[in-house]
């Protein structure tokens, strides 16, 4: 078998968890938005938010119906074989994926509004390389919702207003987005680079699990900050009110020109869906965000 | 905070019954409905066509749900409800030409619809947006779909209900609207937030 298969195959699996299962660390962390929550309308929607990932889970259903536009995270190790077939791969397996899961066909030409009825299209799935040391390939699949990518917001502020004008901003994108990203959210922040890599920046923030601390103490501290921050809106689960209205706030930096600050706020709905695997070359597989039997 | 169930055909006194923050569950025919079905129902009234399905007393669920064709049926297989706000420059025609009484949505809407809604007898209903193993659970039968060439989110799906919910009447036909009423309580709450984070003017 040769690795087209196998990442064909992969992927599919992927796909399938990623759709119909939560990481661990995001239904824990509902879970415990679900405990601490005192509105009882909150509350309604955080109990029809933890029974549906259950039933979601028992019946292999795609947890939401929005299954998202296709994206994947690969890094592939230089010397693993046969690196170009990878793409093809992907692109088939989202084609069976959306066939066998199934998932919702999302990739729609925005001049004719053709919907193309497999989630394949130009560009998607859209695939971020990144090429690392070693032989072993892993890949992640990111299934992103519309209705939390339509509240996403790009800042490129003014450098003197420094840190605290980021963290208004970072404030003001989650009232500005209320009830519309299905809240309890997750929010991935980007800080430098430029405009587009603000942007990649906030959604490569959002691969990091709810459980793993920012590895650098003061962002830790400022993303706990602006957790808070957040929560204090009173939004809550649905927009409905209450107290859970982010489940964390995750960020990434990248150096800035010294003319620019760009900043960009990624929304991820509380349906976080994410699954990745390392494929090794000697064809050992290991699922790194899931228990797989 | 009431809790009630009710039946289709809805009446607009089963509309004016009802109250923001009040728990719902509806029992019977659910039509699906999104951009592309709103935007050729109003090109259809324009042009004096009738509609393939009635929606006078039914409800109308803001969803694009994903369908399976198994054994000649269709069967839902998730059904989430889809950001209402997007239907907002048509809904008030929506409902008022077509005597739609209820809109299961998320996120809510504006007030445009608020105002159709308030002289109609209509109300607006949240379901909990990304349930939609839930949702499709509570769906006992495809009864139809009209407009398949919009493609299978936008088409119009008759869904035959029971216990539909639980749903939250957000918006009701008195004027009351609890995304409103949130989004003002977070404005309120803006100056107090910008001094958590040091952020003074």
């Amino acid at each position: 078998m040769g690795i087209e298969d196998t990442v064909e195959r992969v992927a599919v699996n992927l796909l399938r968890l990623a759709t119909t299962k939560l990481p661990k660390d995001v239904k824990e962390a509902l879970q415990r938005a679900y405990r601490e929550e005192e509105s009882e309308i909150g509350k309604i929607q955080l109990e029809t938010i933890l029974k549906n990932v259950e039933q979601a889970e028992e019946t292999g259903t795609p947890i939401c119906q929005d299954t998202g536009t296709i994206v994947f995270y690969v890094k592939a190790g230089a010397k693993a074989k046969n690196l170009s077939e990878i793409a093809e791969a992907l692109r088939s397996a989202t084609k069976i994926a959306t066939e066998t899961v199934p998932l919702r066909p999302n990739a729609v030409n925005p001049f004719t509004q053709e919907n193309t009825g497999d989630n394949t299209g130009r560009f998607i799935p859209f695939i971020h390389w990144e090429i690392v040391s070693g032989d072993s390939v892993e890949i992640t699949a990111f299934p992103k919702g519309g209705g939390s990518e339509n509240v996403c917001a790009l800042g490129m502020l003014t450098p003197g207003q420094g840190v605290k004008r980021l963290k208004k901003f970072v404030v003001d994108a989650v009232i500005r987005a209320g009830a519309m990203p299905c809240p309890p959210t997750i929010v991935g922040v980007g800080v430098g680079g430029g405009s587009d890599i603000a942007m990649k920046l906030a959604k490569m923030a959002l691969l990091r699990p709810l459980d793993q601390p920012n590895p650098d103490l003061e962002l830790a501290k400022m993303e706990e900050e602006l957790r808070e921050a957040a929560n204090m809106t009173g939004i809550g689960p649905m927009g409905l009110g209450g107290k859970s209205t982010v489940l964390g706030v995750n960020m990434e930096w990248a150096h800035r020109h010294p003319a620019s600050y760009p900043v960009g706020v990624a929304f991820q709905c509380w349906a976080a869906r994410r699954a990745s695997a390392r494929l090794y070359s000697n064809g050992t597989l290991e699922y790194l965000t899931h228990e797989v039997k | 905070m009431a809790v009630l169930r009710l039946k289709t055909p809805l009446s607009e006194r089963d509309m004016r019954g009802l109250k923001a923050r009040d728990t719902v569950y509806v029992t019977g025919t659910l039509v699906t409905a999104r951009d592309q079905a709103h935007k050729r129902a109003l090109e259809f009234l324009r042009e004096g066509k009738k509609l393939p399905v009635n929606l006078e007393g039914l409800a109308v669920f803001h969803c694009g749900p994903i369908v399976k064709r198994e054994d000649e049926k269709w069967k839902v297989v998730a059904a989430g409800p889809t950001t209402s706000a997007r239907m907002e420059p048509l809904e008030g025609d929506f409902i008022t030409a077509l005597g739609v009484r209820l809109i299961i949505g998320k996120g809510g809407m504006g007030p445009k619809t608020a105002e159709a809604m308030k002289s109609f007898g209509a109300a607006y209903a949240a379901f909990t947006g990304g349930a939609a193993v839930l949702a499709a659970k509570m769906i006992k039968a495809v009864k139809g779909v009209e407009w398949l060439d919009l493609g299978m989110p936008e088409a119009l799906w008759v869904l035959e209900v029971e216990d539909f919910g639980p749903l939250t009447v957000a918006m009701d036909s008195h004027g009351n609207n609890l995304y409103a009423d949130i989004i003002k309580r977070a404005e309120g709450n803006r100056e107090r937030i910008y001094r958590r984070i040091g952020y003074a003017k």
